[in-house]
């Protein structure tokens, strides 16, 4: 089981969460060539090793966080909230990094 | 084949029976790479084992050098739930699964090895008239590409499906199923090893331990590998390596492409008497299963995918629990069975759940990945299309559609009606 250190609702296990992709895509403007959109809607860098992602946290407070995991190891190194306003709005630290015994894989 | 390897018969399997099974020869040689070769194939999983096969057979090209960084047949072709089957109803996957199939029918007399293929009939259970009603149309459709398919109403699914859960109070009461009679299981590392040791006789060299390090480019094309074997050249290079596509294709030349790796598991429960004669196959809710007994009588079981990234070959509790519970739902009776094993692979999944078998921008490079959940069924159709697309240049008819391009064309293979993820199976 991996757990994530959600900033609202502490150690969890993931199955409290969905998984809603890779966080390092930019959706390009409206009006980009379509070029730009096929890059962003279907190719993917799928490391091998560290994997910025989203995660929602729907058993729970229901944020969408953004989580740094290993691929290999499923050892998580950092979760924040997603959205940058979050942080401001909820007095809640923006970035959070956890420790390495804490992200661990199953 | 070659002079030398003796081919199984009747009378020398009893023979060496009665004197120990100490007399067989190598199944396969281990040979040293040589310098160059005509084609190089990256992976011996059963896609590469299967191209390194057709290439010899089908297109008389035998300097043929199959890389595999473990050992052959030990990734996804060794750690999947060996099902084939070739219900699709998309132009492009129909005749590309249904050609397969076709394949594994003569395949055990093809390759003078038993690769058990047992067409027991995969059965699809269904549990709504929407859903019974979106799954007329796809059996509709395979029928009339001449592809075998039926609906079994209740009545008839009873009768030859007995032990099911068709409790009016079960969580999700069965109303039918749709059939594929020549559908089934075979057994996986048969498949792996036939291939392997046809291909070896007709002259292909299966280098194992070998791993692809990096890809040698002269006046842009690719020209060779290197690895921790040293250099090794070839006039064309295959690349078959499933969940690893990704941390090759770009050394390659290939940069991003439409794939995700996911881990997919799979379990198989303590050996027990004869008991599912079929694959039975259902998705409901959030619920995927799908199960078949191995001929040593083990329940072999599995259901989604993880749904996250990973390259770890290790299963998960949430999944575990999953599919136990999906078991549970039609089969309640298994509760008490113990799971021996578990196991996991990675899958390279495709933005629409369909493959690539085709050239790529770079010359000399030829790609096969995107098998998302299913890799096994398609091996004898996939290596067959994957040999003729690097012999020719150029893909067959049957896997034209299977270009690394459709997306950027608006030309997706979409089963599911899904949209672009990587989930699709």
């Amino acid at each position: 089981m991996i757990r994530i250190d959600c900033p609202f609702c502490g150690l969890r296990d993931h199955s409290e969460f969905t998984y809603e992709g890779d966080a390092t895509v930019q959706y390009p403007a409206l009006d980009a060539p379509m070029e730009d959109w096929y890059e962003a809607v279907f190719l993917r860098e799928n490391p091998r090793g560290p994997h910025r992602e989203f995660w929602r946290h729907v058993g729970g407070c229901g944020s969408f966080l953004e989580v740094v995991r290993d691929t290999v190891t499923h050892e998580i190194t950092e979760v924040k909230l997603a959205h940058p306003g979050m942080a401001a709005a909820t007095g809640k630290a923006a970035a959070k990094t956890t420790e390495k015994a804490t992200g661990g894989s199953e | 084949m070659s002079s030398t390897m003796r081919r199984y018969n009747a009378l020398n399997v009893f023979w060496n029976g009665l004197t120990g099974n100490k007399n067989w020869d190598r199944a396969w040689r281990d040979p040293e790479p040589k310098p160059k070769y005509e084609v190089i194939i990256v992976g011996a999983g059963g896609h590469g084992l299967a191209t390194a096969y057709y290439l010899a057979k089908n297109h008389g090209i035998t300097r043929v050098a199959v890389l595999e960084k473990g050992w052959l047949g030990g990734g996804n072709s060794g750690r999947n739930t060996t099902i084939v089957r070739s219900n699709y109803m998309m132009p492009g996957n129909c005749a590309f699964y249904e050609h397969s199939l076709k394949l594994w029918e003569n395949l055990s007399h093809e390759l003078n090895y038993n690769v058990m293929f047992s067409q027991r009939a995969h059965v699809s259970l269904c549990f709504s008239p929407g859903q019974r009603d979106a799954m007329a149309r796809r059996y509709n459709t395979m029928r009339l590409s001449g592809i075998d398919g039926e609906w079994w109403a209740l009545d008839k699914l009873r009768k030859n499906i007995p032990y099911l859960n068709y409790g009016e109070d079960a969580r999700y009461p069965i109303i039918g199923a749709f059939v594929q009679p020549r559908a089934g299981t075979a057994r996986h590392d048969a498949v792996n090893w036939g291939y392997a040791r046809t291909a070896d006789a007709l002259g292909v060299d299966i280098i194992q331990q070998c791993e692809v390090t990096d890809f040698i480019h002269e006046n842009g094309r690719v020209v060779g590998v290197n690895t921790n074997r040293g250099e090794i050249r070839a006039e064309k290079v295959g690349l078959a390596v499933a969940g690893s596509t990704s941390t090759l294709a770009p050394k390659a030349g290939l940069g991003r492409l439409p794939i995700e790796t996911h881990k997919l598991q799979a379990f198989v429960s303590e050996p027990l008497k004869p008991l599912v004669d079929h694959v039975i196959v259902y998705g409901v809710g959030h619920g995927h299963f799908y199960i078949s007994q191995s001929d040593k009588g083990g329940l072999v079981f599995g259901g989604d995918l993880d749904f996250y990234n990973s390259y770890a070959q290790k299963g998960n509790l949430p999944i575990y629990s999953d599919v136990a519970g999906c078991a549970m739902n039609i089969m309640p009776m298994v509760g008490r069975v113990k799971i021996l094993r578990q196991w996991a692979g990675i899958m390279d999944m495709s933005m629409d759940g369909s493959p690539f078998i085709c050239k790529t921008d770079v010359p000399g490079l030829y790609l096969n990945a995107g098998w998302c959940y299913g890799g096994f069924k398609a091996i004898p159709g996939s290596g067959w299309c994957f040999a003729h697309t690097i012999a020719h240049d150029d893909p067959h008819d049957i896997n034209a559609p299977l270009s690394l391009d459709r997306y950027r064309k608006g030309r997706h293979i979409d089963e599911g009606g899904g949209g672009p993820v990587p989930k699709h199976h």
